[in-house]
């Protein structure tokens, strides 16, 4: 079979598992609705109780998950394909870690207890805070080592400044809030949420999926991509501002879920024949499935003790880091 | 025929309905017959106030005896875990929730119509008056919350009628935290006639207390709590160390009820009345010299 | 006919160090330029300014269009470039590597067409790499990467080709193959600029030599006015053995100069 036969294959097993993972999302749940009356009460608009529970606490829930997952694949997919480093991961950028700190500030000064919507937009001005920063420190000229110390000095920075918070609290309740946000958690998102998220994620996705020439140029190096006409201005542009928008606004809602942008290109990159440009859909794909799959774990493992997603993804990532650990020592043996 | 939860499509109404009745002077609308709490806190007011049959489910916490003062009583009622889905299919016709409950959940729910108040930590007595008095307002249980306030001054009055010890005490909790100015463990401290080091330290809020300064401010009465977790941590390190054990026996050692003092309820009063004893009893005999 | 590369001018700074002292070097469609000269001397950097890709100051025309103001796509069409260092960052298949060279030429997502197909072919027959198609070009040896890199430099079709050492890793064999595919590009019109280290080689395959040292032009001519044995002397610090075989000059450096020889 041809490397894009095999692609392509790829691709419709990947949407399918989305499909299949996004409908089962919407069907778990304490209230035990039967799969027809649950999909059908989506599409009723009538104001019964599945019907509530159905648009108001599981899709937005559901869409999430899915949108957040995407992101999370496709910003590691662009970042390992920018930086030529299969280590990379959205949180190098210090873009997460900014957000983190904006909803831990919201937090702390009692901003998010006063309004329901102040912690999102208290993170989304973090990750906002976080490029200025990063372009600031780096320059516009594209050097990805430049770009790579930055985000660790924005990103050590916020971290210290949460540890502060943290440490500062005279409030263990806020203490004990901050910690659990941090985890990473889809439980209880309304549509305002997934309204307030979804323009910047789109615009992140936008700006992320037009870099799948340019990476793959860049397997060559970054003289060799831009002497074939890769502008690597552009590329650290829509790079850096494409990751903030999508991964600052889902970092912002979700809180700081891990290992997904890392593992989810890794695990992939050998089935899209190690292009970067297929790998971008591929792991978008990839990350919608693992965080859904993680949610929906969630729910079922221990549904009174809610557990915490990025708990989960580091659960079920670490085993894969394991395999690939052990497929690349058989392969230098 | 109660006010019945509307439509989530029509959540405005809803809302300016209830701003409107609040806004009337006397309460028409019934009692809520339907109640369901989501903070331990919350749950054991509503517990202690609620009338026959109106408290319809408590948080897991509430039947957990590290935190809660009547796991018991929990046990007659629904459990829930503060998700909005489980919460909102017990249709209640009122949530009580504490101001650092959940942010989306709370939010979720009044998103989908149902009423929820929220309740802040109590900090003072007075706080405790105000939230047995709301709780007793909102389910319109005044007689029964005017009682138990009644019982509370009365058991204020009682401590305050006591001799005079003029003892210290400090509060040395897990990771070593203590309670400074403005906690309710200080004026719990206050009630039982007692000096707080932490306060006389000008510790403000929960913070943290050197095991020097602990050591040279020498209380009379080291309060600790959080020793009985089955899970060992960290936290409680600092309680092995042999300077703190060194004050332990040079002063006198009181446990303090904890799920006493997490929520500020009417049986916060017995802690109060443990450390008076305490105070009272080691007065009588003689502080053991190392 | 207006010259593929036409430099005149060219100071380049690197690290705070001036690099090249106003060079001038002008390349005619039909040429096969090699660019020599020891190590340091500029060559690299003399290839890589020539394609915007440091900065610089004097002028540099690709095909009469100033590569300051040429967009990036517009510098890919007119000059291929095929740098010092063989990266190939992830582990992708031969064809794939060499198909890269056709992406200046596509717009947008728009998928390769049979021309750029048979292009690629050509590349991979001319490099001799076409056996090697499916294989993940990363577990190639040095020399066969270093044909996989040069094929998706011809691959890309341009005018001119610019080349950073292409024979270093190269067997004989494949040393002098490369040389014959840039003779050929030369002889169908277009213009090929590639440093050399092997005297050898450039003396027998260049059209032109061109000798480079410490940042200005020394020499430029036909190799046997170039390689004299006094330049080899004060520029490489070389002695050599001349001689003339199968219609090309031989230069094979011998020792150090100022050395013993025998």
């Amino acid at each position: 079979m041809s490397g894009t036969a095999r692609y392509r294959l790829l691709i419709a097993a990947l949407a399918l598992a989305v499909l299949v993972l996004f409908l089962l999302s919407l069907t778990v749940g304490p209230a035990a609705i039967a799969f027809s009356d649950s999909i059908a009460a989506l599409f009723q608009g009538e104001a019964s109780e599945i019907g509530l529970i159905m648009r108001e606490i599981r899709l937005p829930r559901a869409l999430l998950g899915l949108m957040v997952g995407a992101t999370l694949g496709l910003s590691g997919a662009v970042l390992q394909g920018y930086l030529r480093n299969p280590l990379a991961e959205p949180g190098l950028l210090g873009i997460s870690a900014m957000a983190s700190l904006g909803a831990v500030l919201a937090i702390y000064t009692g901003l998010a207890a006063a309004f329901m919507l102040a912690l999102p937009v208290l993170a989304l001005a973090g990750a906002v805070l976080a490029v200025v920063i990063l372009q600031a420190l780096a320059g516009a000229r594209g050097n990805p080592l430049l770009m790579i110390l930055a985000g660790i000095a924005v990103s050590s920075f916020a971290g210290a400044m949460t540890s502060l918070a943290l440490n500062l609290s005279p409030n263990p309740f806020a203490a004990l809030e901050i910690m659990f946000w941090m985890l990473g958690s889809l439980t209880d998102r309304s549509m305002t949420h997934v309204w307030l998220a979804a323009p910047f994620i789109l615009v992140g996705w936008a700006m992320l999926a037009a870099l799948g020439r340019a990476l793959d140029a860049l397997t060559l190096g970054p003289e060799t991509a831009a002497s074939m006409g890769v502008d690597m201005r552009r590329v650290q542009f829509l790079a850096v501002f494409g990751t903030a928008a999508s991964v600052g606004a889902a970092t912002a809602v979700t809180g700081a879920i891990g290992f997904v942008g890392l593992v989810v290109p890794h695990v992939l990159r050998p089935l899209v024949g190690g292009r970067p440009s297929r790998l971008l859909l591929a792991s978008a794909l990839g990350g919608a499935c693992v965080v859904l799959t993680a949610d929906v774990l969630v729910r079922l493992i221990a549904p009174s003790r809610d557990l915490k997603l990025g708990v989960l993804t580091a659960i079920v990532g670490a085993p894969f880091f394991l395999w690939l650990v052990y497929r690349t020592r058989r392969s230098l043996a | 025929m109660k006010c019945s939860h509307p439509a989530a499509s029509v959540p405005g109404l809803f809302f300016l309905a209830a701003a409107l009745s609040v806004a009337a002077p006397a309460p028409a609308e019934p009692a809520p017959q339907r109640v369901v709490s989501m903070n331990v806190c919350t749950d054991q007011l509503a517990m202690l106030i609620a009338g026959e049959g109106q408290l319809h489910s408590v948080s897991v916490l509430a039947s957990d005896a590290n935190s809660s003062v009547m796991p018991k009583e929990a046990a007659a009622y629904a459990v829930n875990h503060a998700l909005a889905e489980e919460i909102f299919l017990m249709r209640p016709d009122l949530v009580l929730a504490g101001t650092f409950s959940s942010r989306a959940t709370v939010g979720l729910l009044r998103l989908l119509g149902v009423r929820v108040e929220e309740f802040a930590p109590a900090r003072s007595f007075d706080d405790i008056r105000g939230n047995i008095l709301r709780v007793g307002e909102l389910l319109d249980r005044q007689e029964r919350a005017n009682e138990l306030v009644a019982e509370l001054d009365a058991g204020l009055a009682t401590l305050a009628a006591a001799p005079h010890t003029g003892r210290s005490i400090a509060l040395y909790d897990a990771n070593s935290y203590t309670a400074g100015k403005g906690t309710l463990a200080n004026e719990i401290f206050h009630a039982a006639g007692l000096a707080n080091v932490a306060e006389t330290m000008g510790i403000t809020g929960s913070g943290r207390v050197p095991l020097e300064l602990l050591v040279v401010a020498r209380p009379d009465i080291v309060a600790s709590s959080f020793r009985d977790y089955d899970a060992p941590a960290l936290a409680q390190e600092n309680f092995v160390h042999p300077a703190f054990a060194a004050l332990e026996a040079a002063g006198q050692t009181v446990a303090v009820p904890v799920p006493n003092m997490i929520c500020g309820a009417p049986f916060t009063l017995e802690a109060a009345f443990v450390l008076q004893r305490a105070a009272a009893q080691g007065k009588a005999g003689d502080r053991k010299r190392p | 006919m207006r010259p593929l590369l036409s430099i005149s001018g060219l100071r380049v700074r690197l690290g705070g160090k001036a690099v090249l002292h106003g060079l001038d070097l002008s390349v005619e469609a039909g040429e096969f330029v090699g660019l020599i000269g020891p190590n340091g001397a500029g060559k690299s950097t003399l290839l890589r300014s020539a394609l915007g890709l440091l900065p610089y100051s004097g002028t540099v025309l690709l095909d009469g269009a100033d590569v300051a103001a040429l967009p990036a796509r517009g510098r890919a069409e007119k000059a291929a470039y095929l740098a010092q260092e063989r990266e190939i960052a992830w582990a992708v298949p031969v064809e794939t590597v060499v198909a890269l060279g056709r992406a200046p030429h596509r717009r947008g997502f728009a998928a390769p067409g049979p021309r750029d197909d048979a292009i690629v072919e050509e590349a991979m027959r001319r490099m001799d790499v076409a056996a090697f198609r499916d294989r993940i070009a990363t577990d190639l040896s040095g020399g066969e990467k270093a044909r996989v890199l040069t094929a998706r430099a011809l691959a890309q079709d341009t005018p001119l080709l610019l080349a950073d050492e292409p024979t270093a890793g190269l067997d004989p064999a494949h040393q002098i193959a490369l040389m014959r595919v840039f003779r050929e590009l030369a002889a169908s019109g277009r213009g090929v600029v590639a440093s050399l280290h092997d005297l050898g080689l450039a003396a027998r395959w260049c059209s032109r030599l061109v000798l480079v040292a410490k940042g200005c032009v020394v020499a430029e001519g036909r190799p046997e006015e170039v390689l004299t044995p006094e330049r080899l002397r004060d520029v490489y610090g070389v002695t050599a053995f001349f001689a003339d075989a199968a219609g090309a000059p031989v230069i094979l450096p011998l020792d150090i100069a100022g050395g013993q020889t025998d």
